[in-house]
């Protein structure tokens, strides 16, 4: 069965497989933005001794190979590893959990140069304003909110693309922790390749419309806002 | 601002309520089977598994990997039964005291893919060994799985023990060892006319055969035997052993059989179910 | 819009600030009274700036001290500062008046309103809703008037306001200014225009390289300079 008969008539593997793979993605998006955006905000914002290691340090991070942290996150989920009465090996969150530690670094260092470029831009008007930390922090995160959507999709579309992390930690069991990428994995193993050059082309095509959205909501916020 | 501030919040909040609602569900009546490629591959599970959710409602989760990764993610814990065909690695578990008994299952057999120029010359011998032979002496490509699964064990034995080859010592580069399963290793073949050891179910359900085709088959030793174990609930308190049990009763009992026979791929059976062999 | 009088005067005690490579502001030491418009002159990195940021505190001295009337140093004084590209914060002109509003700790339910009347005064009452980056250079002048007002200061820094917007917009500015003044907002303001300077002043102070070269009442001052640096300055001759 071709990729595109799946797709036109709304096969429901093919569509628990889409769903997967966007919850996991997307959800992993969000946990690295909570984590990455912050601390991309304190490293623009804050000197102290040691700043410039930890930045080189997150910025190396951003090549972290997927299947390292797949394999880091592997043995510490697993039952005989030191998280293993989580029980979470082998579930969507073992996988959302590894994606978001490969994206977290990517969020983490183009947030910390946005924010630093705005901070640049906003420090006089901030400061003579008045503005405490706390609400500088807000500002310019607020404020730099395009770019950091920007951020967040370069992120969006390392976590859409990655497989040997999820593989690992996931096991590609059918109906459960299979993605589009696993499952092209798995055919193009099966010497299903047609079926597997069909499931990418629908997955380019998903990353792509997710694309457009962001695009369509920044023109739309960039018109009010400037 | 704030208002749309904590829309996104609670976006966020949402969005991770189906991940975390995915788990509770999932959890309630399943095991872990960690298996092998060439029985998930050849569309074995497939069938199967669906005919015993029916029959018992519990859901199987199966990691398919080479029998040596099962095998150790059964050593692990991280698995509820393990599934794999290489007997001397099944024997070692139990002694091991990782596995509570084994059972036979089924067997197929493996089958000697090549292409169909054939270099070596092998085409219709019924002596694998020879064949082997043949294919260093020609310097011919061949594939190897190199995965500690059960086939990659069961072509070593091959080499070393029935064509007295000490493969590690004497291999080429002509001898690619791909670390692999199933499907990547056919893949492989296929693309670079390589000769390669397949089960014959996952080379039945392959479907980028290209000019390959069986050269050897039938020889004693290319024998496939699979057998089933549970994981030692008395090293791993997680291990579901009843839901377990309950699945290793159903492979070996005359409807898990009957299915097993059942499953056929353009009117070829796959694997044969032999559960009352016990010397299996 | 009177703030406490005790702000004023604002004094300059030997204030001095130097780095490495030079020395910014030498020794500076200037009483500010209350009242009209107190103009700072003189050529370009003579420390006008940095006089008016020390002042603000964005920038500390290395020597001296400032005084705010008699205050004690525990209480911030109410004052506030236009620069001379005033950046505009990614918002509508409206915002960016309600941000400064709530940094000045004005209650949410008075933002509206001081809001209203702030673009009034300024003259952008009808253009509040749009992006504040999209208004022309005089527009954004005028709105980083209206923020820098929202703090309701008793002294009110501007930072050659007018140094690059075209003759229209610059009078927009002088008349806001002389109004505010007007309503007794101490203004001080640095500019290298000399009309300007002669148009606004009430005092005037000439800078030059850090230091302070006069300080007198403008009649005075434009009438006889009694500096040498001042003649020069006033007959547009290059100080060095």
């Amino acid at each position: 069965m071709s990729a595109l008969q799946l797709v036109l008539t709304g096969d429901p593997g093919l569509f628990a497989i889409v769903r997967l793979s966007l919850l996991v993605s997307l959800s992993a998006v969000l946990f690295a933005a909570l984590f990455g955006v912050p601390l991309g905000a304190f490293l623009a914002l804050t000197r102290f001794p040691g700043r410039e290691a930890l930045i080189v340090i997150m910025n190396a991070l951003m090549g972290l190979p997927p299947v390292v942290a797949g394999l880091a996150i592997f043995l510490l989920l697993s039952r005989s590893g030191p998280l293993g009465s989580w029980g979470i090996l082998f579930t969507p969150q073992a996988m959302v959990i590894v994606q978001a530690l490969l994206v977290a670094p990517i969020i983490a260092a183009l947030s910390r140069q946005t924010i630093e470029d705005l901070w640049v831009e906003y420090r006089d008007e901030l400061a003579a304003m008045d503005v405490g930390p706390a609400q500088r922090v807000a500002t310019l995160i607020w404020d730099a909110r395009f770019s950091l959507v920007t951020a967040l999709l370069a992120g969006f579309g390392r976590a859409a693309a990655e497989v040997g992390a999820i593989i690992i930690v996931g096991g590609n069991i059918e109906g459960f922790t299979r993605t589009m990428t696993t499952a092209i994995a798995l055919e193009t193993s099966k010497g299903d390749l047609p079926l597997a050059v069909g499931l990418g082309l629908v997955l380019i095509l998903i990353v792509v419309v997710i694309n457009a959205l962001a695009w369509g909501m920044r023109r739309a916020g960039e018109r009010y806002a400037g | 601002m704030i208002n749309r501030r904590t829309v996104m919040l609670a976006a966020a909040l949402v969005a991770s309520i189906p991940i975390l609602a995915t788990s509770v569900s999932a959890q309630d009546k399943s095991i872990v089977v960690s298996s092998t490629t060439s029985t998930q591959d050849s569309g074995l599970f497939g069938y199967l598994l669906p005919l015993f959710k029916e029959k018992t409602g519990i859901d199987v989760k199966v990691v398919a990997q080479g029998t040596g990764q099962a095998l150790d993610t059964g050593r692990r814990g991280d698995a509820d039964v393990v599934f794999v065909h290489a007997k001397s690695a099944e024997e070692k578990f139990l002694a091991e005291g990782e596995g509570v008994r084994r059972f036979p299952v089924m067997y197929n057999d493996f089958v000697l893919i090549g292409p169909k120029s054939d270099p070596a010359g092998i085409n219709g011998m019924k002596d694998v060994a020879k064949a082997f032979q043949m294919i260093k002496e020609k310097q011919a490509p061949f594939i190897s799985r190199g995965d500690r699964s059960g086939t990659h064990i069961a072509e070593l034995a091959i080499w070393n023990k029935d064509a007295g080859i000490d493969i590690e010592r004497d291999k080429g580069a002509w001898y690619k060892s791909i670390g692999q399963g199933m499907g990547a290793a056919l893949n492989t073949a296929a693309a670079s006319d390589a000769y390669v050891l397949s089960d014959r179910g996952t080379w039945l359900s392959f479907k980028n055969k290209g000019d390959q085709q069986i050269l050897v088959e039938g020889d004693k030793r290319l024998f496939n035997q699979y057998g089933v174990m549970l994981v030692n609930p008395a090293k791993h308190q997680n291990v579901k052993k009843d839901l377990g049990q309950q699945f290793i009763d159903w492979l070996i009992s005359p409807e898990g059989q009957k299915a097993i026979a059942n499953y056929k791929i353009n009117g070829e059976q796959l694997f044969y179910p032999n559960a009352d062999d016990k010397s299996a | 819009m009177h703030g406490p009088a005790s702000d004023l005067p604002l004094m300059f005690v030997d204030a001095s600030i130097v780095t490495r490579e030079v020395t910014m502001l030498d020794r500076i030491t200037l009483t500010v009274k209350p009242g009209s418009p107190t103009i700072l002159i003189g050529p370009n990195g003579s420390g006008k700036t940095t006089l008016l940021r020390a002042a603000m505190g964005l920038v500390h001295l290395s020597k001296g001290r400032i005084r705010w009337g008699d205050r004690d140093g525990d209480t911030p004084p109410k004052n506030a500062i236009m620069f001379q590209r005033p950046t505009m914060l990614r918002r509508s002109a409206v915002a960016n008046v309600r941000y400064a509003l709530a940094a000045a700790n004005i209650p949410r339910a008075q933002r509206h309103e001081r809001a209203a009347e702030l673009l009034a005064l300024v003259g952008l009452h009808d253009i509040g809703s749009r992006p504040a980056r999209r208004l022309s250079g005089g527009e954004q002048q005028r709105l980083a008037l209206a923020r820098a007002l929202a703090r309701d200061p008793t002294v009110l820094f501007l930072d050659e306001p007018t140094a690059s917007l075209d003759p229209y917009s610059t009078k927009a500015i002088e008349d806001i200014v002389r109004a505010v003044s007007a309503r007794g907002v101490k203004v001080i303001m640095s500019t290298h225009d000399i009309g300007q300077a002669k148009r606004l002043a009430g005092d005037v102070v000439l800078l030059h390289r850090g230091r302070l070269i006069e300080s007198t009442p403008a009649a005075e001052f434009f009438a006889t300079p009694r500096t040498e640096e001042a003649r020069k300055f006033m007959a547009g001759e290059l100080l060095v």
